[in-house]
C-alpha cells in the first residue's frame, strides 16, 4: 500500500492535572501562568497511533498541527522528536477567543490546505475539556469520524480498522478514508524522543522564530528546509473570519469562577469510641441513616 | 417549535438513566419557559418505548425504528437529529456526556451552527445583557460547568445560535418520575427519506459490550475507600459497614489501580459521578479528579490519618483516624444505636 498523508491535532495545555500547592494563589485561586505548558497527553496517544501506522506503511508522512500562540511550536519540534516528520504552527490574532466551533473549522480549514488522508486527534483536551473538537473538525470536512480509538489496527484497500474502547466494552469498526480519528486515554503511550530526530529538528523553527538571527543561523534554515515549522495566518488558509474568534463561537463564556479551596467548618474527630458512637447516634437522629 | 428536546439513548434495550436524568431536568426548563419538553430516541424494534419516557414529563417522543439504527453510528445518528432539529427548532437540547452523546452532539452542533457545552454540571434560566452590543436576552439556558480539569466553573451562554445544546454526565442530575400517566404524543421519523448510502460509511465488524452490574450511583449511602484503606483484605471491612448500613461501596483511582476494587466502583473524573446523602471517604486524600465525582454528596464524612488531607476541606465531618480502627468502630455503634 502506498504511504498515507496522516495529521496529528497537537494542543499545548496548560498542565491542569497536578495543581500542587505552588500553582495557588493566596486566595485559594488557581495561578494558571505557574502551570507548565506541555503536550496535551492524548494528543500524544494519537502521535503514538499515527507513528505507528508509519512503521507498518513505509512512505507515509506524519505532519502536526497545532492552532495557538507563537509558543505553541513547541508542541510541533516535540512532535518531531518523536517521529513526526514535520508540522505547522496555525496563529493568527483573529483566532482569540474561539470556541470549539471556531476552532474546528480553523483546523479544518488548514487541513484542507495541507492535504490528508486520515486526520488524528486526542479525545480531549485537559485545559478546555470538551472533547468536541475531533468531532467539529470531522463535520466540517464532510468526513466520517471513529472516537475513543484504541488501537488502529490495520488498513486494507483503503479502510482503517479501529478497535475503540467504549464505557463497558469494546467496538471494532471500519471505516473508508479519508476519515478522522480520535484517540483515547487508554491507547499505548507515546515512544519517547529518538536521538536522531531530535539531532535533525532541534532547530526547527517558525519564521517568527528565526527573527533577529545571525546570518549564518539564517542560511542554515535556507539549506535545511526540513527545518522550517510552517506558520499558517487565516489568510494563508483561506479562512472566512466571520467564522472565526468571538464573532464566530456561538458559545460565550458568561463568568469564570476559580474553585476556591477554602476551609469549610468541619466537625473534627478522634477515633475515640465514645465520639464515633455519638457521631452514629447523631446520623441515626438526623435520619442520614436508617429511615 | 421553541421547546426543550431530550436526546434519549438505549442501553441494553432500555432508555438510558442519564436519559430518564435528563427528562427530568428538560421537565423542570420546559415548565419554567412554559413550553413543551419532547424525547428523541433512536433504535431498533423499539416498540413501546415511550412508556419508559413518558412518565419522566415528554409531551412528545419521536422514534426512528430502523434496522440501520440498531446499535449508535455516528452519520445515520446525526443526520437524523439534524434533520429534526433543522424542522422543529429546538432551543433547548440536552444530550448525555456518554460516548455516544460526546460523539453525535459535536457533529449535530457543528452541522447547525448552534455551540454546545460539554459536561454541565447544572442547567438553569437566566437573564443576560450584551452591554458592548447594547442587547438583551431573556430566558437564556446557563450552562454551567468545570473545566481547567476541575479548577474552574465557567457559565457558558449562547445568546444568539439554536438549540442552545449542552451534555451532562450520568448520575448529574436527579432522575423523578413526574407523572405515572403524563399524555405523550408520539411521532414517527421517516428514516427512510433521510438516511443516504452516504450515511453507512462506518461498520461495526464486532461488540463487546459488558452488561452494567455494580452501579453504586442509586446508592444513597457511599462508604468509599481510597489507597490509604491499604489493602484488598482491609476492604471488606468498608464492604461490611457498607451493608449494615445499607450502602454501597465506592473507591478512589489509587484503590482501583492498586486492585483492590473493582473500577466499577470508581468514582471521579475517570469514573462514576455520585450524589448520595451520605459520603463516607475512608483513606482518600481528595483530589479534586476525585472530588469531581462526589463533592456534591449531601453529607461527607472524612476518615483520615492526615489532619490536613485535602478531603477535609469539603467534608462535613472529619475523623482523624485510622480506617482499620474507625470502620469497626462504626459498625459496632451502628449495631447498638438503631436497634
Ligand atoms: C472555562 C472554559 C470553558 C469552555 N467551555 C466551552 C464549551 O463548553 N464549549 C465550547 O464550544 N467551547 C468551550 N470553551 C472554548 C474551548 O476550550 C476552546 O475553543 C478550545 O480551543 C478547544 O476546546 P478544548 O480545549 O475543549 O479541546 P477538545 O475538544 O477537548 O480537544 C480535542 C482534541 O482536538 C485537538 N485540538 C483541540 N484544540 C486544538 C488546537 N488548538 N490545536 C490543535 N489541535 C487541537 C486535539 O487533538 C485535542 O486532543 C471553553 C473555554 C474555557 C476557557
Ligand atoms: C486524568 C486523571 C483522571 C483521574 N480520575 C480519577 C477518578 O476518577 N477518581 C479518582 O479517585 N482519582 C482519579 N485520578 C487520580 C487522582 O488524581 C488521585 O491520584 C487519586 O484520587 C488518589 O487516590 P487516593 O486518595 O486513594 O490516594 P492517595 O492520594 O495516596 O491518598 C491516600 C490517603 O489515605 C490516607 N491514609 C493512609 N493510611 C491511612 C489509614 N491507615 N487510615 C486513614 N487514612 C489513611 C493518607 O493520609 C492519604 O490522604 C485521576 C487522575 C488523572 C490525572
Amino acid at each position: 500500500m502506498k504511504g498515507l498523508r496522516i495529521v496529528v491535532l497537537a494542543k499545548q495545555v496548560p498542565d491542569t492535572r497536578n495543581v500542587g500547592k505552588d500553582a495557588m494563589k493566596a486566595d485559594g485561586t488557581v495561578n494558571r501562568a505557574a502551570l507548565p505548558a506541555i503536550f496535551n497527553p492524548e494528543d500524544l496517544n494519537a502521535l503514538e497511533q499515527a507513528l505507528r501506522i508509519k512503521d507498518k506503511y513505509p512512505g507515509t508522512i506524519v505532519t502536526i498541527l497545532t492552532m495557538g500562540p507563537g509558543r505553541a511550536a513547541e508542541v510541533v519540534r516535540e512532535g518531531m522528536y518523536r517521529g513526526a516528520d514535520g508540522g505547522y504552527l496555525l496563529t493568527d490574532r483573529a483566532f482569540a477567543g474561539s470556541d470549539t466551533l471556531a476552532t474546528s473549522y480553523a483546523i479544518s480549514c488548514a487541513i484542507k490546505k495541507i492535504g490528508c488522508d486520515i486526520v488524528i486527534a486526542g479525545r480531549q483536551a485537559i485545559d478546555g475539556d470538551t472533547a468536541q473538537v475531533g468531532p467539529q473538525v470531522a463535520e466540517k470536512l464532510g468526513l466520517p469520524q471513529v472516537t475513543y480509538a484504541e488501537d488502529v489496527q490495520k488498513i486494507e484497500k483503503n479502510f482503517v480498522i479501529i478497535k475503540r474502547r467504549l464505557e463497558r466494552g469494546v467496538e471494532l469498526v471500519s471505516t473508508p478514508i479519508p476519515c478522522v480519528i480520535t484517540v483515547n486515554a487508554t491507547a499505548p503511550e507515546s515512544r519517547v524522543r529518538n536521538a536522531k530526530a531530535l539531532m535533525k529538528f532541534k532547530h526547527a523553527k517558525t519564521i517568527t522564530e528565526l527573527q533577529g538571527a545571525d546570518e549564518d543561523y539564517i542560511k542554515m534554515h535556507d539549506d535545511r528546509p526540513y527545518l522550517r515549522i510552517e506558520e499558517l495566518s487565516v489568510a494563508d488558509v483561506e479562512a472566512d473570519t466571520k467564522w472565526l474568534g468571538l464573532s464566530g463561537s456561538p458559545t460565550k463564556v458568561k463568568t469564570i469562577q476559580n474553585v476556591v479551596f477554602a476551609a469549610k467548618e468541619a466537625k473534627r474527630l478522634t477515633s475515640d469510641k465514645e465520639e464515633i458512637n455519638a457521631l452514629m447516634n447523631e446520623l441515626l437522629a438526623n435520619h442520614t441513616l436508617g429511615n | 417549535m421553541n421547546n426543550v428536546f431530550v436526546f434519549c439513548e438505549i442501553d441494553e434495550g432500555k432508555v438510558a438513566d442519564v436519559s430518564q436524568e435528563l427528562l427530568t431536568k428538560g421537565r423542570s426548563l420546559a415548565n419554567e419557559l412554559k413550553c413543551d419538553l419532547e424525547a428523541v430516541i433512536l433504535g431498533h424494534k423499539i416498540k413501546n418505548i415511550e412508556k419508559d419516557i413518558a412518565p419522566y414529563g415528554a409531551d412528545v417522543v419521536h422514534i426512528a425504528d430502523d434496522k440501520r439504527l440498531e446499535f449508535f453510528l455516528t452519520l445515520p445518528f446525526a443526520s437524523i437529529i439534524i434533520d429534526l432539529f433543522t424542522k422543529e427548532k429546538p432551543q433547548i437540547a440536552l444530550f448525555g456526556a456518554s460516548t455516544v452523546g460526546r460523539d453525535l452532539a459535536p457533529r449535530v452542533s457543528s452541522a447547525l451552527f448552534s455551540g454546545l457545552t460539554a459536561d454541565c454540571t447544572s442547567l438553569v434560566i437566566g437573564d443576560h445583557e450584551d452591554k458592548k452590543a447594547g442587547k438583551k436576552y431573556d430566558n437564556l439556558l446557563y450552562q454551567i460547568r468545570p473545566a481547567f480539569g476541575g479548577n474552574i466553573i465557567a457559565t457558558i451562554i449562547n445568546p444568539d445560535c439554536r438549540p442552545q445544546m449542552a451534555t451532562v454526565r450520568e448520575g448529574v442530575m436527579k432522575k423523578e418520575i413526574y407523572k405515572e400517566d403524563h399524555k405523550c404524543k408520539v411521532k414517527t421519523i421517516e428514516v427512510g427519506s433521510i438516511l443516504t448510502d452516504a450515511d453507512d460509511a462506518v461498520k461495526i465488524i464486532e461488540r463487546h459490550i459488558e452488561p452494567r452490574k455494580i452501579d453504586i450511583k442509586k446508592s444513597q449511602i457511599i462508604v468509599s475507600g481510597g489507597y490509604g484503606v491499604g489493602s484488598k483484605e482491609n476492604f471488606d471491612k468498608l464492604f461490611e459497614l457498607a451493608e449494615v448500613i445499607g450502602g454501597e461501596v465506592g473507591a478512589s483511582r489509587a484503590a482501583v489501580d492498586s486492585g483492590f476494587v473493582d473500577h466499577a466502583r470508581q468514582v471521579g473524573q475517570t469514573g462514576v459521578t455520585v450524589r448520595p446523602k451520605l459520603y463516607i471517604a475512608c483513606g482518600i486524600s481528595g483530589q479534586v479528579q476525585h472530588t469531581a465525582g462526589m463533592e456534591e454528596s449531601a453529607m461527607i464524612i472524612a476518615i483520615n490519618t492526615d489532619p490536613s488531607a485535602p478531603i477535609n476541606k469539603i467534608a462535613d465531618y472529619v475523623i482523624e483516624g485510622d480506617v482499620g480502627v474507625v470502620i469497626p468502630r462504626m459498625i459496632e455503634a451502628y449495631r447498638k444505636n438503631s436497634k
